[in-house]
């Protein structure tokens, strides 16, 4: 090996004429000068297999820390402390083994040969929500009787019937009807606002009572109202243009922009065909949840393109039936709420 | 300590370590498969759930591919305010079927675990096309692409297959006829008898308005199906549970 060094370049970075080795060469010169002192002052190094026992890291009266005792482990000469984990740490740890423990034995957990365990507490989730509905019930069970059974126009007369019935109303309402009917019951295209006047099958108290209950349009109910459009384009009944006359038509009666001439024609298709439900001078019929056509209320919009879309494909908006869902209790509030909000005749 | 001393027996000998490590690892495994293997006990017999149809599992595929489960949970606690807001409390028969199940905790959008039958077809159509359309203060993103995205049988078998392979109870009869069931849901004209007797309830329509077979016919088959299997009207809760 030193034969071969002999031959070698001299390394720039050991040489030491090299001006940037100044400080390495100062250094290993002091070393040597103080070789013997350095020698006797090596710390003697903890074994492997003989750990240095550990110490705690007390602070000292001064409010210095003591130095803690190594575990042993050694990596190119670095040793590692061995820190104990903070008690904090520890405790909080434990706290949670032994609070483990403890909800499995009190709560239902483990899935056994034939059930779960269940528990010593006895915790029952479906008889706790079985109580809780009906502790709610019975609360309100005195009043929703009454609701329930008297007679629908005397509701909005009794000051606490109807302060019952618009709250709980609108608890349903908000439940129910918002996702159609908007959280503010102002509708959306295709979904009647119920805030305004203008109804399709009535607005009295009685009538939304029966919408309420029986729906419109609903197929799993028979007593549900029903009326239905035909589609007077996809079904061959008029013509393209015959829908064209008979949409600006339309458009005039609520004194929309129009084509006179076409309307004019379309008047002789509308008395054909559309004055049976909507009436002769357009103002819709009711009983049928044929909307008026004269006004400027419009369900699904009021352009040409929107109407000739309607007469063409036939609208056939439905409500559910909900005496499958709700009580008569819930209905009669709702219904309540509804024929409160303003627009109730 | 005295035996954490006897802990370095084992450090020193890669066998013995090998051996204990091999054990530490069997008991830690049997204490969690273990009551896996007895699972089905704590699945309440109920009447009613079947497995989904081949074009509900579809729709299934597509909520689960737009991360639907992101905003939607499909679990019903048995609290007061949720039942009265979303209907029975969930059970866990009602999703042994599903893999994965869709329960989720995060509410973003409401529960749907029993969004089924509550709004109609058309409902879903015009809000899956434009939510904010019916309810202003949604944050729902638009699916109307769903519409034109048309679907064709050619990985149905497979699908209900390897539900099949994963213990879904599809019959050899229902895997063969799985393409022919897939078509008819979403045809009103096609015979039905086969599907109802595969599927008992099973919905038939055209749930998108549209002649084709999209992706937003499997997607509403599915959404109507959700929670509709079990008959609370005639469902006695097990008081062992």
């Amino acid at each position: 090996m030193a034969d071969n060094d002999k031959d070698k370049p001299v390394d720039p970075h050991l040489d030491p004429a090299n001006p940037d080795n100044r400080i390495s060469v100062q250094r290993h010169a002091a070393d040597s000068e103080h070789a013997a002192k350095i020698v006797g002052e090596i710390p003697e190094r903890p074994r492997a297999d003989k750990p240095v026992a550990p110490k705690m890291r007390k602070p000292t009266r001064k409010g210095l820390v003591q130095e803690v005792g190594s575990t042993g482990h050694q990596w190119d000469g670095i040793t590692e402390y061995d820190n104990p984990m903070p008690r904090w740490w520890l405790w909080t740890f434990y706290a949670t083994i032994v609070w483990a423990v403890g909800y499995v034995i009190a709560y239902p957990a483990i899935p056994l040969v034939n059930q779960a365990t269940k528990g010593v507490l006895g915790t029952d989730y479906r008889q706790e929500v079985a109580a809780e509905i009906e502790r709610f019930d019975q609360a309100n069970a005195a009043i929703q009787t009454r609701l329930a059974e008297v007679d629908l126009d005397a509701i909005p007369g009794d000051p606490e019937l109807l302060s019952y019935a618009t709250n709980a109303g609108g608890a349903v309402f908000r439940t129910w009807c918002a996702q159609c009917h908007g959280s503010g019951a102002g509708g959306a295209r295709g979904y009647p606002n119920l805030l305004d006047n203008d109804w399709l099958w009535g607005g009295t108290l009685e009538d939304i009572h029966l919408t309420l209950q029986h729906g419109i349009r609903d197929p799993q109910d028979g007593d549900t109202r029903y009326s239905q459009m035909p589609a007077f384009g996809s079904d061959g009944i008029l013509e393209r243009a015959q829908i064209d006359q008979v949409v600006h038509y339309v458009l005039s009666l609520s004194d929309q922009p129009h084509d006179d001439a076409k309307a004019a024609d379309g008047m002789q298709v509308y008395t054909d065909n559309c004055s049976a439900c909507h009436m002769e001078d357009g103002t819709g019929d009711r009983s049928q949840g044929a909307p008026n056509l004269a006004d400027a209320v419009w369900l699904y919009g009021n352009d040409h393109e929107t109407l000739t879309r309607i007469v063409s494909e036939g609208p056939y908006g439905v409500m559910p039936a909900w005496n499958t869902r709700l009580s008569e209790a819930e209905i009669r509030a709702v219904a309540t709420y509804v024929h409160g909000l303003g627009g109730g005749e | 300590m005295q035996i954490l001393e006897k802990h370095k027996i084992l450090e020193k000998n890669a066998t013995l370590l090998l051996i204990f490590s091999f054990l530490v690892v069997t008991i830690g495994g049997l204490v969690q498969i273990t009551p896996l293997f007895y699972l089905e006990n704590t699945i309440e017999k109920v009447e009613g759930v079947r497995p989904y149809t081949p074009l509900e599992l579809t729709g299934r595929d597509i909520y689960v591919r737009e991360g639907c489960y992101v905003c939607h949970s499909q679990m019903i606690r048995p609290m007061r305010d949720e039942v009265e807001r979303y209907g029975h409390y969930s059970l866990a028969a009602e999703s042994m079927y599903d893999h994965p199940f869709q329960w989720g905790s995060k509410r973003t959008g409401p529960d749907l675990a029993r969004v089924g039958g509550r709004y109609s077809d058309e409902w879903h159509l015009d809000h899956l096309r434009d939510p904010q359309a019916l309810v202003p203060e949604s944050i729902m993103p638009k699916y109307g692409f769903l519409m034109d995205r048309i679907i064709g049988p050619q990985y149905v078998r497979d699908r209900v297959e390897t539900d099949a392979l994963v213990g879904v109870p599809y019959s050899e009869e229902m895997i063969a006829a799985s393409v022919a069931d897939f078509r008819a849901q979403a045809d009103p004209n096609a015979d039905a008898e086969g599907l109802q007797e595969r599927y008992p309830g099973a919905q038939q329509r055209n749930f998108d308005r549209q002649p084709q077979l999209t992706e937003m016919d499997a997607l509403i088959a599915y959404l109507q199906v959700l929670g509709t299997m079990v008959d609370f009207s005639t469902f006695e809760p097990d008081p062992t549970r």
